[in-house]
């Protein structure tokens, strides 16, 4: 096995396990803006290690650079999308009642969303 | 990487196919507009990656930019006019139920009955169309289907854009037409929507034309790339940053028209200089597509775009609020 595939194997790996913290996050965090944030890290940090484990496998520059201004973008959107969910979510925060529902304290998050409606 | 025991790739579909359905499902069950629309758009987006894993990148693009992003935001307008998106819309009586579900099911039974009474080999016009791929000069085959083979299907489709351009601009007010569209006039933008909307469109302008040019030798085309030239448009519309044009200027509508246009003139012409309609002369089949082409990526983008923005409107009718939830939910 090559340095180059070694390479790649271990960043990548490490990608997809900061994209299984992230989820794991998720699921678990007790309110909406924790599980925002683990989410954006997953984007962030996540694609972010896949993106350099894929850089040599890419044939340069054109791929690299694609890869890398993919990596980019995914940042620029996560992270405003991210604060404009984030800004929702202040704005909501204790004006709707009935709202609480949709984002219970605990459990995971399947169940957290089938439940307001299968209980109705 | 030969040597190592890498598991069957097709283990990956098992998460995906599991995703979609589970996904489809709590659309189904979910009483919940907003968050009904958010996880549609997430749904297109899952579709697009079924579509890669069967091979067909250009329709997994066509699907995460229309059924994905563009169909989204127009449903977030629409769930923004019927109410606030947080209150549970009403459960549908049990006999409407019963007929949803039962068409449904028909619909379903239907499909797979189809698809699964397909002889083995299914009917396929692969080979015809690699034999005669290389008259067209296109390397991608699915463009050469679009632009040359099938090119009536592809007419119609973008004469069906300006169609559904003028049907939407005639569901403005009277007193409202020859002013602008203003759907996505929702107030002024937070900073990160800002920040989005003046850093992304130059990017999105590059990856637009990219996604046109590159589809006559790779996936995309110019549905792909009108789609995202046209939700950069609708981004910058989206933060006030430019609005869309109002519906009486000429600009605009030449825009909407000269894809179909130029595409019927030159299909038009073929049967003089070429055997059809819609016939290329041998010598020039490249340069016509790529005029086509081009002008139907621009009538493409324009059309969407307006599609979004939304029917012309007076000013200040979009942000005195929410009208009449209640009743349009019933009706809607």
């Amino acid at each position: 096995m090559s340095l180059a595939n070694a390479f790649t194997m271990v960043f990548v790996s490490l990608g997809a396990l900061a994209f299984f913290a992230s989820w794991v996050g998720l699921l678990r965090f007790p309110d909406a803006l924790s599980r925002l944030h683990a989410l954006s890290k997953a984007d962030n940090l996540g694609l972010g290690l896949v993106v350099v484990g894929l850089l040599p496998q890419a044939s340069w520059p054109f791929g690299v650079l694609k890869l890398v201004a993919l990596w980019l973008v995914s940042v620029l959107i996560g992270g405003a999308t991210g604060q404009m969910l984030a800004g929702v979510i202040h704005a909501n925060a204790g004006q709707i009642s009935d709202d609480r529902e949709t984002r219970p304290d605990t459990g995971a998050k399947s169940a957290a969303r089938a439940n307001p409606e299968t209980a109705s | 990487m030969p040597g190592l025991p890498l598991p069957d790739p097709r283990w990956a579909d098992v998460p995906l196919a599991l995703a979609s359905l589970g996904l489809a499902l709590w659309l189904t069950l979910t009483r919940r507009d907003r968050a009904a629309v958010i996880g549609f758009t997430g749904y297109g987006l899952l579709v697009g990656l079924v579509w890669v894993r069967l091979g067909s990148v250009d329709v997994a693009l066509t699907e995460a930019a229309l059924g994905g992003g563009l169909m989204g935001l127009l449903l977030l307008i629409a769930v923004r006019r019927l109410g606030d998106g947080t209150a549970l819309s009403p459960p549908p009586a049990l006999l409407t139920r019963l007929l949803v579900g039962l068409l449904c099911l028909a619909v379903t039974l239907g499909l797979a009955a189809v698809v699964l009474g397909l002889p083995s080999p299914a009917p396929s016009l692969v080979e015809a169309v690699a034999q005669h791929q290389a008259l067209t000069e296109l390397g991608n085959p699915v463009a050469a289907v679009l632009i040359a083979f099938r090119a009536v299907d592809t007419l119609l489709e973008s004469v069906v854009l300006a169609l559904a351009v003028i049907v939407l601009w005639s569901f403005g007010a009277d007193r409202a037409w020859g002013l602008r569209p203003r759907a996505l006039d929702i107030g002024p933008p937070s900073s990160a929507l800002l920040l989005l909307g003046r850093l992304l469109p130059p990017v999105g302008l590059i990856v637009g034309v990219h996604l046109f040019w590159t589809g006559a030798d790779h996936p995309g085309g110019p549905f792909q790339g009108g789609a995202v030239l046209a939700a950069m448009a609708a981004l910058v519309w989206l933060t006030r940053l430019g609005e869309p044009p109002p519906v009486d200027d000429w600009l605009t509508r030449l825009g909407i028209v000269v894809g179909p246009l130029l595409f019927l003139v030159i299909g038009l012409s073929g049967v003089v200089v070429a055997d059809a309609f819609l016939g290329y002369p041998e010598a020039f089949t490249k340069p016509l597509i790529l005029l086509i082409e081009t002008a139907k990526t621009l009538s493409i983008a324009v059309a969407l775009a307006l599609l979004v923005a939304g029917p012309p409107e007076l000013p200040g009718s979009m942000s005195t609020g929410q009208p009449a939830t209640t009743e349009s939910r019933v009706t809607g």
